[in-house]
């Protein structure tokens, strides 16, 4: 699970360069973040603060932003079913970039970027929308006590109760739009040596926790149509200053709420210089968090679909972790969950059917550099 | 192809024989494109730079949100606003000085925030999205600017310039899109520079937000404006730009009066070679084509010099008009050309024109006249007087047309048509007036000589009379032009003395400090009365209109001046119940004394009577008093942008210093009326300045017109001449009686050329600026300038005639002799 941080990193940077229009790939993947990159990716990381082994994670202050660190994020997922039965998934994520090393400032020159993705993905179709702010005017951020990530009009913020376990999270895009209420129902789960997620081979690391247990309930509006839904959500938050790795091509990353209420977080990145390099997180359904190693984990693309661009993309997978019993065909929900932001991925929900009597499921799938 | 070719080198030798009749159409061709491509260089590279200066940040819709009040508002607005969803973009306008350089170093700032740039806009020509965000909002960040700015500045690229206040640019990075006289930075950056910290000028709104109403709480202090002001400036400076064009033409058409004489007098020289090519079995057809080949060789060549002249004029007087246009109209023109290459190909299509216009009439003649007929001497001038009886009926029909415009025309086109055809309609008229003023002159000839002299004069008056048209035209313009001009200065002046009355004039910051300023003002020595100026920008039946609320003072009603009021004006405005309009305002809403203005102000419409109308040359926009506490009482977000101080002449430059340190008004915020009226003065002589220079060249045109014309008649003036020789009358004498004739059709045509140009100038005065700029002026008449422009016209004909006639007076007694031997 340790190059989880590298491979959020990737889509970080490549989200913020994207801004600048730069080629997905051609930005993290093939050649270096440009020496005076938009997020100074590379050149002055020394003065950016660093991720170290044994900082204990304090809630609910690690909730908020931490300036200093260069990349940050608050990401939300949720597969939900409306009163018919029909499946929809829900995106909010919140990115923070910092341009420089530093103190958030009050004011245009504040060192921070904020960017927002939302997406509403069921069967018939597929919305999304991005939206991008300074720091230091209001327009975006985050504070802890009590708890609030906001950028425009989309919010995710504290109802009650303790730190982010209470929420209501909601967006809107030129066509959809979606409130949710979100209800924690089991602990925060710390990647990794307590929080500190350490990467393959480089020494690079990410603080990483995450809350895969909300249950959800709210309204999705698509084309003025109001529907109530249900469902689950998984947030995962994650910080770091690591500046990136040249040979990445991209990666799968899957978030996996099984039907016998364990949770399953693994992801491949696909290299260019050798195997791709896998991890994982299983979680029991009280909450025990147990790391995979790479060798633990199969994964098998089975079907590719073409994107209305014309780029293909796998949109169903065999998922095997034989050590926990796992084994699942993941089908894309809507395989035309694409992302065309400024920098493009494909995103969606996807339903999990279970193998030779295993447990089936659903979850979350991103896929880049396709 | 053979028989075109060889017929083409047979015309084409005759230039080589008669190498001045070349020159004189290539230099017809030349000046007139030179002239005209000049002009057009001036308007579409002033044109080119309005589209750049509407292009610098275009959103997807022309609505944007501006305060309600003043210039500026607080940007926590803006986080309200995209917090309810509103996809609004932020932008901070304002100006800088920078510390070096004088005068020319202010700078427009433009402030923007490329992360929140609305789906399509562009900045600088370039898509938002393009932008190279980290090092443009990062630090020391970028500042965006044209090249011709960086180099009227005098900067590099790369440096950082510092403003007046002590801060430093963002190094400067060069933009050929950009407008000139715009520096665009991050909003960040702009808030520094301009110490503007947490203010706004304004926001770009998203296409699908336009309509939306917003939110109560925030509409007190902000409006969704639906377009905005700078749309205008083509609209506003067109008039400017008719004008330049109109004179333009008039050199165009004053150049193809040389090439027609030139190219109908090689024809008439040429008629031999024509009949002897016929003879020799070359068809109609290859003639007429070599003859179209050849003129179309002259258009070529010449239209290439004429280009490159034209370019060289434009950027010699580019620096006038752009400060004209700066002054007049706020509108930032470069001081550099930039042209397209289409300019340069419609340079050379005009020449090409010009050509065909000018010797299109020769092509026919020739196409037209019988073999035998080329052969006769007499053709050409026989066909000429059959031309001359057309033009006395064309002319009478443009007469007519031009009455047509004036009585029924109502645009700036049809009083320029109406110009245009009294013009031609003088030129035309004028080889039969001068004829019918020769045969009257005639009936009182006495000696044979004083006749022949007369008579003589008649039968050259078809070869020089294009040419002494030109001088017409050319003369009758300038004295049009001058009488205009000089009554406009005349006017213009004693409408600023009038107009500016008081002696300091502030322009505080904002509403707050020019209260507090106009109450101190009450308390200091030598101050003997404070008047405040509230003012509101808005647009009546489409037009910009600056509203101003003035105090009852007894100073307006002294020192105001009005073209016209209702009985009891001032007291009618002090009570609010009436208003007064600038002249132009009021014709352009066709309203007059005693009508009822409906006005939309926020509280319902409002109905005031027009009760005075008053002069208010040079400013393009409409102008309407008000009374100051009706105005706010109605518009209660009215600005009080100025203050004008009477004051004693002994305190003046301690108040003006009190003034500057107490509340930090610098030179561009406190200006004194000596300096207001010398900068005035100033647009106003600039403005004019490149009229007054093509003016000048189209005389000079004209005259090299009358030059040619009587050098070419020269060489064919022997065989008149030469009887006269062998009557006896010397060489000297001839040369006399030669240059006497010049003198005295070149005085006719001067005087017929005055009533001509007075006519020209009551038109401008009274009917072209009316339409053109909405203000009439009284027809002035200067005789000294008649007297002067009169005496340089004749000056222009002796120097035009004085080198074709020492020729002829040199001529040795053989060329004369073999006059009679010469049986042609």
């Amino acid at each position: 699970m340790s190059a989880d941080v590298f491979m959020r990193g990737a889509r970080l940077c490549l989200g913020v360069l994207g801004l600048s229009l730069l080629v997905l790939v051609a930005a993290c993947g093939d050649k270096p973040a440009p020496t005076s990159g938009f997020a100074g990716l590379g050149q002055d990381a020394g003065d950016f603060n660093k991720v170290e082994r044994g900082r204990p994670l304090q809630f609910p202050a690690d909730h908020g932003q931490h300036d200093g660190y260069r990349i940050e994020w608050w990401y939300i997922t949720a597969n939900l079913k409306d009163e018919t039965g029909k499946d929809w998934g829900v995106q909010w994520t919140l990115f923070r970039s910092a341009l420089r090393p530093g103190e958030e400032k009050a004011g245009w020159n504040s060192p921070n970027v904020w960017m927002g993705h939302a997406a509403l993905s069921s069967p018939d179709g597929h919305q999304y929308v991005e939206t991008l702010a300074r720091g230091g005017v209001g327009q975006a951020g985050v504070e802890a006590q009590p708890f609030k990530a906001w950028i425009d009009d989309w919010a995710l913020a504290s109802t009650g109760g303790e730190g982010i376990d209470q929420l209501e999270m909601k967006a809107s895009g030129k066509d959809f739009q979606y409130r949710l209420q979100l209800s924690a129902k089991g602990p925060l789960v710390l990647h990794g040596d307590r929080g500190y997620s350490e990467k393959s081979g480089q020494g690079q690391a990410s603080y990483y926790y995450s809350q895969p247990f909300y249950e959800v309930r709210g309204e999705v509006e698509r084309d003025g149509k109001k529907l109530q839904v249900t469902g689950q959500a998984w947030l995962d938050r994650e910080w770091s200053s690591q500046p990136l790795s040249k040979s990445q091509q991209g990666w799968d990353w899957f978030s996996l709420h099984l039907d016998s209420g364990a949770k399953l977080m693994l992801f491949q990145v696909r290299q260019s210089d050798g195997k791709p390099y896998r991890a994982g997180t299983w979680i029991t359904p009280d909450g025990t968090v147990e790391p995979l190693r790479g060798d633990q984990i199969l994964l098998a693309e089975e079907a590719r679909t073409k994107q209305d661009h014309g780029r293909e993309v796998p949109t169903r997978w065999r998922v095997q972790v034989p050590d926990h019993g796992v084994d699942v065909q993941t089908e894309a929900i809507q395989p035309l969950a694409w992302m065309g932001t400024s920098f493009a991925y494909w995103e969606g929900p996807i339903s999990l059917r279970g193998k030779s009597g295993k447990p089936g499921g659903r979850g979350y799938l991103e896929m880049t550099g396709y | 192809m053979a028989t075109l070719r060889i017929t083409l080198a047979a015309l084409l030798s005759h230039w080589r024989r008669h190498p001045l009749q070349f020159f004189s159409i290539l230099t017809g061709l030349w000046l007139a494109t030179a002239l005209w491509t000049g002009v057009e260089a001036l308007n579409s590279q002033a044109r080119a730079d309005y589209a750049r200066a509407s292009a610098v940040l275009t959103g997807p819709s022309q609505a944007q949100i501006v305060p309600r009040k003043g210039e500026r508002f607080d940007q926590a607005a803006y986080v309200e606003l995209r917090r309810r969803g509103w996809l609004v973009s932020p932008v901070l306008e304002g100006r800088i000085r920078f510390s070096a350089g004088e005068e020319g170093s202010r700078v427009q700032l433009l402030g923007i925030e490329p992360l929140s740039l609305p789906h399509g806009s562009s900045v600088a020509g370039q898509p938002g999205s393009s932008l190279d965000l980290g090092p443009f909002i990062g630090e020391p960040g970028q500042a965006w600017i044209a090249p011709d700015t960086l180099q009227r500045l005098g900067f590099k690229v790369g440096e950082q310039p510092s403003t007046v206040d002590g801060q430093r640019l963002p190094p400067l990075q060069v933009h050929p899109q950009l407008a000139p006289g715009v520096v665009i930075l991050d909003i960040g950056h702009a808030q520094t520079l301009l110490q503007a910290q947490g203010q706004l000028s304004r926001l770009l709104v998203d296409a699908d937000l336009a309509t939306k109403a917003l939110p109560a709480d925030l509409a007190s202090q902000l409006e969704l404006r639906q377009s905005s002001d700078s749309g205008d400036l083509q609209r506003l400076t067109e008039s400017f730009h008719l004008n330049l064009r109109a004179l333009g033409m008039l050199a165009f058409i004053v150049g193809l009066f040389i090439v027609n004489a030139a190219i109908g007098l090689a024809l008439e020289q040429r008629r031999g070679l024509l009949r002897t090519l016929r003879a020799c079995g070359v068809s109609l057809r290859s003639l007429i084509s070599a003859l179209a080949i050849e003129l179309g060789l002259f258009a070529v060549l010449s239209g290439l010099a004429g280009v490159a002249s034209g370019y060289l004029l434009a950027s010699v007087l580019l620096g006038n008009v752009a400060a004209s246009l700066r002054g007049l109209y706020g509108a930032e023109v470069a001081g550099q050309l930039s042209l397209s290459p289409q300019w340069w190909l419609a340079g050379i299509a005009i020449s090409l024109l010009g050509a065909l216009l000018a010797g299109g009439s020769s092509l026919l003649r020739a196409a037209r006249l019988p073999i035998l007929a080329l052969a006769q001497a007499q053709a050409w001038r026989l066909a000429q007087s059959v031309w001359l009886k057309r033009q006395a009926m064309v002319s009478v029909l443009l007469a007519v047309f031009a009455a047509v415009c004036w009585r029924f025309g109502d645009s700036l086109l049809s009083a320029l048509l109406m110009l245009g055809a009294i013009l031609l309609a003088g030129a035309l008229a004028l080889p039969a007036l001068l004829d019918g003023a020769l045969a009257w002159l005639s009936r009182y000839c006495r000696s044979p000589l004083s006749e022949w002299f007369v008579a003589d004069s008649r039968q050259q008056l078809p070869a020089v009379s294009l040419a002494l048209m030109a001088l017409l035209l050319a003369l009758a313009a300038s004295v049009g032009v001058g009488s205009m001009t000089e009554g406009f200065r005349k006017t213009f002046i004693g409408w600023l003395d009038q107009r500016l009355s008081a002696d300091l004039y502030l322009t505080p910051r904002d509403t707050a400090q020019s209260l507090e300023i106009g109450a101190w003002l009450k308390d200091q020595p030598g101050v003997t009365s404070v008047l405040p100026r509230w003012h509101i920008d808005q647009r009546l039946q489409g037009w910009p209109v600056q509203i101003e609320g003035v105090v009852d003072d007894p100073s307006y009603r002294q020192q105001w001046p009005l073209l016209s009021q209702s009985s009891g004006a001032w007291s009618q405005l002090a009570a609010g119940q009436g208003t007064m309009l600038s002249e132009q305002f009021a014709r352009r809403l066709k309203l007059d004394l005693g009508q009822t203005l409906v006005i939309a102000a926020p509280d319902g419409e409002q109905r005031l009577t027009v009760v005075g109308l008053y002069a208010d040359y040079g400013n393009p926009r409409g102008h309407m008093l008000l009374n100051a506490d009706w105005l706010r009482r109605h518009w209660p977000d009215a600005v009080l942008s100025n203050l004008g101080v009477h004051v004693m002449p002994a305190q003046m430059n301690a108040l003006r210093t009190a003034l500057e340190q107490r509340f930090g008004l610098d030179s561009t915020r406190l200006i004194d009326q000596t300096s207001l009226k010398r900068w005035s003065t100033e647009v106003f002589e600039r403005t004019f300045a490149a009229t007054g220079a093509l003016n000048a060249l189209t005389l000079g045109v004209a005259g090299i017109a009358l030059f040619i014309s009587l050098l070419t008649l020269g060489h064919s003036r022997l065989a008149q001449l030469a009887p006269l020789w062998a009557l006896g009358v010397n060489r000297t004498r001839l040369g006399w009686l030669s240059l006497g004739q010049t003198l005295m059709l070149a005085s006719l045509t001067v005087v017929l050329a005055m009533p001509l140009g007075l006519l020209l100038a009551w038109c401008m005065v009274a009917v072209l600026n009316v339409q053109a700029f909405g203000w009439r002026l009284p027809l002035q008449i200067f005789p000294d300038q008649l007297l002067r422009l009169g005496l340089l016209g004749l000056l222009t004909s002796l120097l035009a005639a004085a080198g074709p006639l020492w020729h002829v007076a040199r001529r040795q007694p053989a060329d004369l002799l073999r006059q009679f031997a010469d049986e042609r």
